[in-house]
């Protein structure tokens, strides 16, 4: 039937100029091939000197201590911790983009997804610094194992949230790794295939396992990704859960809180996708790849982020109200150390709301959400408002805990712990300059399959059907 | 190892292709493989390949998954070590399930892909035969198998007359880094022929 493959003429080209097979190979390999840019240059330098600041960092932190951070016995949790949430939550757009949309058949996620999962798995990476090194005792990180010890074996809590975290986080990142390297396979061949020198022969060729685009192995390979896209829904949505059973499985005020897994999915998703748009909206532009993530892609993932931050707003908003509802005295308190102007911290909940909540719905309007330059600025709030979501959440349940004796002074971190934050920058940016150099930052094979569906110049080719103008198409249509 | 002769046709239009690929099965070449640079959607059904049991095999890792995790922390807290933390159960199921699922994704996504590299025979330094370098561009790259009636110079005019930009005749070893084909490769049949019968 004629209307099960239409594409309607309201959607704009995925992929703008009247671009051939070869054209999608040409504009995507191009920047692999060619010299680094100076601008290139300019910042893997700076990625990987923050990178080493960050090594110093914990260099120390590993020596001399966790004492090297400005923690205390209230405040426990600090930076590392908001640190480690906010680049997991960071980590959850790319395995959305291509796992979810996948799903849900959506075509504009072929231009963004690699760069999207590369980010997910970069920032994996970063969070799981952090948790790792505020053990103390790094070398003993292998005890959160359940492997045969000699200690009786004594074996690992499987109650214990924070162990549920090992295993979602490790799996979260094996898999997306995995679902990101798989889908590279074909466009590492395409790479190896136009290679004119050795050496990018021979890397290419060992890169991409042998590939040949044989159809039998395209058929399974499509049975693969649609897997392990099944796999990755829950997954994505699981890890996060996880997380927020960190604090939701407490006894803390302000940490025991039903609502927290659906609201850090979607805090999650929010950050994630703000993240995408500064990595895309700087990667089209050196790279030159606007015909790829067009104009259309940027306005569509500022639809998410308006969706996303006004849910993580509903769910602000529902915290207060359960808080007050609810009439336990220690929960009232807890909140009122947030919102109260006349407490410490009153500035970083404000400054939450503001970012995450007020800001993002600009986006109702669509010149707004059409532009690149607003769209980057806002990327950047939006990261800035998820990072003191989390500094809130932790930092503000509890620096005054029960013991009014015990509530902390003003927690300012240390240099060290501030150098730690800046390295997981370092180590995240340096990845991904790297992988901006060397892989396909678009998904080649994915943008030829949907190229004379959704291409520019393949819009003309519609059928009657598609042709029709709305009115037409809808009188046709009506039910008489 | 034995070297086989291919007759090995380029098609620049998917449009071209698929008719082409009806017509040379119909008309009794054996088709080796069809290489392009994009999965085609209903490719795999024109040339009579079988569906893939990859979702079959990721479903058994999946549940071996789910097995090992639930099996092992039972053993673990019930029979292996039996610790008493903070008087909870020793067989809490809703604390259990978010390391099961985990470990059943991480099976099943582990399993699947070491699979799907086996089958297809895909690993670092393997070397394969390319039969054309923009298989992976632009091209659609169909191969096929001179056995002993084919006769070379009908099958390249052949192709030729269904649409093939480029042809030629190559040779390369018969091994396992070609890939497996069905045996029994049927025959092209049209789907009105399928619902008469």
């Amino acid at each position: 039937m004629a209307l099960l493959r239409y594409e309607s003429q309201v959607r704009e080209p995925l992929v703008t100029g009247a671009k051939t097979y070869h054209d999608v190979t040409e504009d995507i390999v191009r920047p692999i091939e060619a010299a680094p840019s100076r601008l290139w240059k300019i910042g893997f330098t700076i990625s990987v000197i923050l990178l080493l600041f960050g090594v110093y960092s914990v260099y120390r932190e590993v020596v001399y201590g966790i004492g090297e951070w400005n923690l205390n016995k209230t405040i426990g949790w600090g930076w590392d911790i908001t640190n480690f949430v906010w680049w997991v939550g960071i980590g959850h757009a790319g395995t959305l983009i291509s796992a979810i949309l996948l799903l849900f058949r959506q075509g504009w996620r072929t231009g963004v997804n690699r760069a999207a999962e590369a980010m997910t798995i970069f920032a994996v990476m970063c969070a799981g610094q952090f948790p790792i090194f505020h053990m103390g005792r790094v070398w003993m990180a292998f005890f959160v194992l359940p492997y045969p010890n000699s200690r009786g074996p004594l074996w690992v809590n499987f109650n214990s949230p924070l162990l549920w975290d090992v295993f979602a986080i490790s799996t979260y990142f094996t898999v997306s790794l995995l679902f990101w390297y798989a889908g590279l396979l074909p466009d590492l061949a395409t790479v190896r295939d136009r290679a004119k020198v050795k050496w990018r022969k021979n890397l290419y060729g060992v890169l991409s396992f042998g590939w040949t685009g044989s159809t039998k192995h395209w058929q399974r390979h499509e049975a693969l990704s649609l897997v392990l896209a099944g796999l990755s829904t829950p997954l994505v949505l699981s890890v996060h859960t996880i997380v927020s059973f960190d604090f939701a499985t407490s006894v803390i005020p302000g940490w025991h809180t039903t609502i927290f897994p659906p609201y850090f999915v979607a805090g999650a998703i929010f950050s994630g996708f703000a993240m995408v748009q500064t990595l895309l909206i700087i990667t089209r532009k050196v790279l030159n790849l606007n015909d790829y993530i067009t104009m259309e892609h940027i306005e569509v993932m500022n639809k998410v982020i308006v969706l996303t931050g006004s849910i993580v707003g509903i769910a602000y908003i529902t915290e207060l109200f359960i808080s007050w509802y609810g009439q336990n005295p220690y929960e009232m308190a807890a909140f009122k150390n947030r919102y109260d102007l006349s407490t410490p911290y009153a500035w970083s909940y404000w400054l939450m709301m503001s970012c995450n909540v007020i800001a993002p719905q600009f986006f109702w309007f669509r010149k707004l959400r059409r532009n690149i330059l607003f769209t980057f600025f806002m990327s950047i709030i939006v990261n800035v408002g998820m990072w003191f979501e989390r500094f809130v959440i932790i930092v503000t349940s509890i620096y005054r805990d029960y013991l009014p004796s015990s509530w902390s002074t003003y927690y300012t971190p240390s240099i060290w712990e501030v150098g730690f934050y800046l390295g997981t920058f370092g180590l995240f940016f340096t990845c991904f300059f790297a992988f901006a150099k060397y892989f396909p930052v678009i998904a080649i094979a994915e943008i030829k399959h949907i190229l004379k569906k959704n291409g520019e110049s393949y819009k003309d080719n519609m059928g009657e059907e598609e042709k029709a103008t709305v009115e037409h198409f809808t009188h046709e249509h009506a039910h008489h | 190892m034995a070297k086989k002769k291919f007759v090995v046709g380029c098609f620049d239009d998917e449009k071209v292709l698929f008719p082409a690929v009806k017509k040379v099965r119909k008309a009794g070449y054996k088709i080796h493989d069809v290489y392009t640079p994009f999965p085609i959607h209903g490719l795999d059904q024109a040339m009579g390949l079988r569906d893939t049991s990859l979702h079959t095999a990721g479903f058994i890792y999946g549940i071996t998954g789910t097995a090992t995790a639930l099996s092992f922390m039972s053993w673990v807290f019930n029979k292996d070590w039996p610790l008493n933390i903070g008087g909870k159960p020793h067989f809490p199921l809703p604390a259990f399930i978010p390391i099961t699922f985990e470990l059943t994704v991480l099976f099943s996504a582990v399993g699947m892909v070491l699979t799907f590299c086996y089958l297809c025979q895909l690993a670092p330094f393997v070397k394969k035969h390319h039969f054309h370098a923009r298989a992976t561009d632009d091209l659609f790259v169909m191969v096929l198998e001179c056995t002993s009636r084919t006769n070379e110079a009908d099958a390249k005019a052949f192709l030729d007359s269904v649409g093939a930009k480029e042809i030629n005749v190559q040779e390369a070893e018969d091994g396992w880094w070609l890939g497996r084909y069905a045996k029994d490769q049927k025959l092209y049949s049209t789907p009105s022929e399928n619902s008469l019968a």
